[in-house]
């Protein structure tokens, strides 16, 4: 079996008075695909914001490579983990006239620091050529992110996170907005980062998507009420328990899908 | 390209500056010949044309950090309490300590105190918004920080004669007094803050994408935006220090380089600098030459420009 690359043990999430994550144990390995699905509200971005680092656990704890994620990091350590596991969110800024070159070019940042002149050395460029490559972007590397669509957009944001060539990948709804040829394109580039060895976490929405991956958890009111292999009938009940039975897991041409049952 | 044009324009508009006079425009190649005017073209004309650029050159980096650091296009000096904080310090010590005279050591006093007034004033505007994420917050905050800090600065005005006089030319921005003392301060602070805000330009970049993104990358960020808000309080306390309340040159300059395309702030910072020092110059060269033999004051001049710049701004965004 795979190294753990993250884990949670025990981890609960408070946000204000509220506790959005409960009790979630949870691993990552390397070379595996990792989708979270869950209906709206179930906590599935905060668990990925205290899997990234982001937010604080109220208790338990998350797990890099088998160090102890600690609140308040040390600066070299920020670095370190930043190298390590790279995150995108849901909703992320577009007004600002970044190219999307530009935008590529900051998953760079924790390989060169964030203090000091900006160059790129040859592993940076060659970095992000290829995310750019990998993403269908390179035609498009020179318009700001105001000019682009919202698809295009989130392209951008994915290329980021894949010129950081961390070995952890942490995806908060990366599928948004995206055509059915790129949400191809996204099941095939987080299929080539697994396979290159990375362990790729992302939330998904889309139910077809989310069992293209090697493993599933399911997740409702904060807790994880399965996780298991994609193709695990316990887990497809899951899922169709937590969507109150509107979808029906089926199996079609050899693969599974999602039906919407209305 | 954007550069050449912003340097050209500054040049041409130094020259002017130093060749206008109580008679009109005069080339200062023609003056040279006469010791007199000579003395008045390096000892009162050419401070004053520098100075003026180096005010306007670290208000528009002034006003390119805020924007960029609060992620807000309407971020400036002005509107986070930071003048204004400057401001209220610079009544106290004229209402304390009386005329500070003109010297260099005053001046870097005086600096030094604002530098602290401006630190105080953005930061009792972060503390009232509870941080920086609202944007609407953060700028109501700022205008309450303004009004309040602007209400006790004029009580102290009030309340001190000697305040009141150091202040009058203070509260409208003038650059008739700048010499060669402030624009060896002024010229000192730009050298030292423009590199400091270029070496944190990937992080402005990166801030362009949400705090929790520029965390992810790497970025100690209560470290960088207290090294940007430091900068912001520098550029602001030199420029209000020298040349008292300028308004709108940070909000104006930033947006003119960003409609020119600058969006990298590698590009943007110091573009902004550079176009806010051309507008002071301009505005300098106007408020000598509207009303001859009169002169108003620049900040009169900046206020009217900058408020219909902004009104015209507002108008044209969307939301």
């Amino acid at each position: 079996m795979s190294a753990v690359m993250l884990q949670a043990r025990g981890l609960s999430v408070a946000r204000g008075t509220a506790t959005v994550v409960r009790d979630v144990h949870l691993a990552a390995r390397a070379g595996e695909w990792l989708a979270i699905v869950g209906p709206n509200g179930a906590g599935k971005s905060s668990l990925l914001r205290a899997l990234a680092g982001l937010w604080p656990a109220a208790s338990g704890d998350v797990r890099l490579c088998g160090e102890r994620m600690s609140p308040g990091p040390s600066r070299g350590s920020l670095g370190l983990r930043a190298r390590q596991l790279a995150w995108m969110g849901q909703g992320l800024a577009s007004e600002e006239a970044l190219s999307v070159d530009e935008v590529v070019a900051l998953g760079r940042l924790p390989h060169q620091g964030w203090w000091g002149w900006p160059s790129r050395s040859a592993n940076d460029r060659a970095a992000i050529e290829q995310a750019l490559q990998d993403t269908d972007l390179l035609a498009l590397r020179q318009r700001t992110l105001q000019a682009l669509s919202g698809g295009e957009r989130q392209r951008a944001h994915l290329a980021r996170v894949l010129a950081t060539q961390a070995s952890v990948l942490l995806l908060d709804e990366p599928s948004a907005h995206l055509d059915a040829p790129h949400q191809r394109l996204l099941a095939q580039v987080l299929r080539t980062q697994a396979q290159r060895g990375c362990a790729v976490v992302s939330v998904v929405h889309e139910l077809p998507l989310a069992l293209a991956a090697d493993r599933i958890a399911v997740m409702q009111s904060g807790t994880l009420l399965a996780c298991g292999d994609a193709g695990e009938p316990a887990v497809h009940r899951a899922i169709e328990t937590v969507f109150a039975q509107a979808v029906r897991i089926v199996l079609v041409e050899g693969r599974w899908t999602a039906l919407p049952c209305y | 390209m954007l550069s050449a044009l912003v340097v050209v324009l500054a040049l041409v508009l130094c020259t002017w500056g130093l060749g206008m006079g109580a008679d009109g425009w005069q080339a200062p190649w023609q003056a040279w010949v006469d010791p007199g005017q000579r003395a008045i073209l390096l000892d009162i004309r050419a401070p004053r044309t520098l100075g003026a650029f180096l005010v306007g050159a670290l208000l528009g980096l002034g006003g390119a950090v805020a924007q960029g650091l609060f992620r807000n296009p309407l971020a400036e000096p002005h509107l986070l309490g930071s003048a204004s904080g400057a401001g209220l310090i610079m009544a106290l010590a004229w209402s304390v300590g009386g005329a500070w005279g003109g010297g260099l050591l005053a001046r870097l006093g005086l600096t030094v105190l604002a530098f602290v007034g401006a630190v105080g004033g953005v930061v009792l505007t972060l503390l009232l918004a509870r941080g920086a994420a609202h944007t609407l917050r953060l700028l109501l905050a700022g205008v309450v920080v303004g009004v309040v800090l602007g209400a006790l600065t004029q009580w102290l005005m009030l309340w001190s004669a000697e305040a009141w006089r150091a202040m009058q030319a203070f509260m409208l921005g003038n650059t008739a007094l700048l010499g060669w003392d402030a624009c060896a301060l002024l010229g000192a602070m730009w050298l030292l803050t423009l590199p400091l805000a270029l070496a944190m330009s990937r992080v402005l970049d990166a801030l362009a994408l949400g705090e929790d993104t520029t965390r992810s990358l790497g970025v100690p960020l209560g470290l960088a935006r207290g090294v940007l808000v430091a900068v912001l309080a520098a550029t602001t306390a030199a420029a209000v220090a020298q040349a008292g309340l300028v308004a709108f040159v940070g909000l104006v300059a930033p947006h003119l380089v960003r409609g020119w395309g600058a969006g990298r702030h590698r590009v943007r910072l110091w573009a902004a600098s550079a176009m806010g020092g051309a507008l002071m110059l301009v505005s300098d060269v106007l408020a000598r030459s509207l009303l001859p033999p009169q002169e108003l004051p620049v900040g009169v001049l900046t206020a009217v420009l900058g408020g219909v710049y902004l009104l015209v701004l507002l108008h044209r965004r969307p939301t």
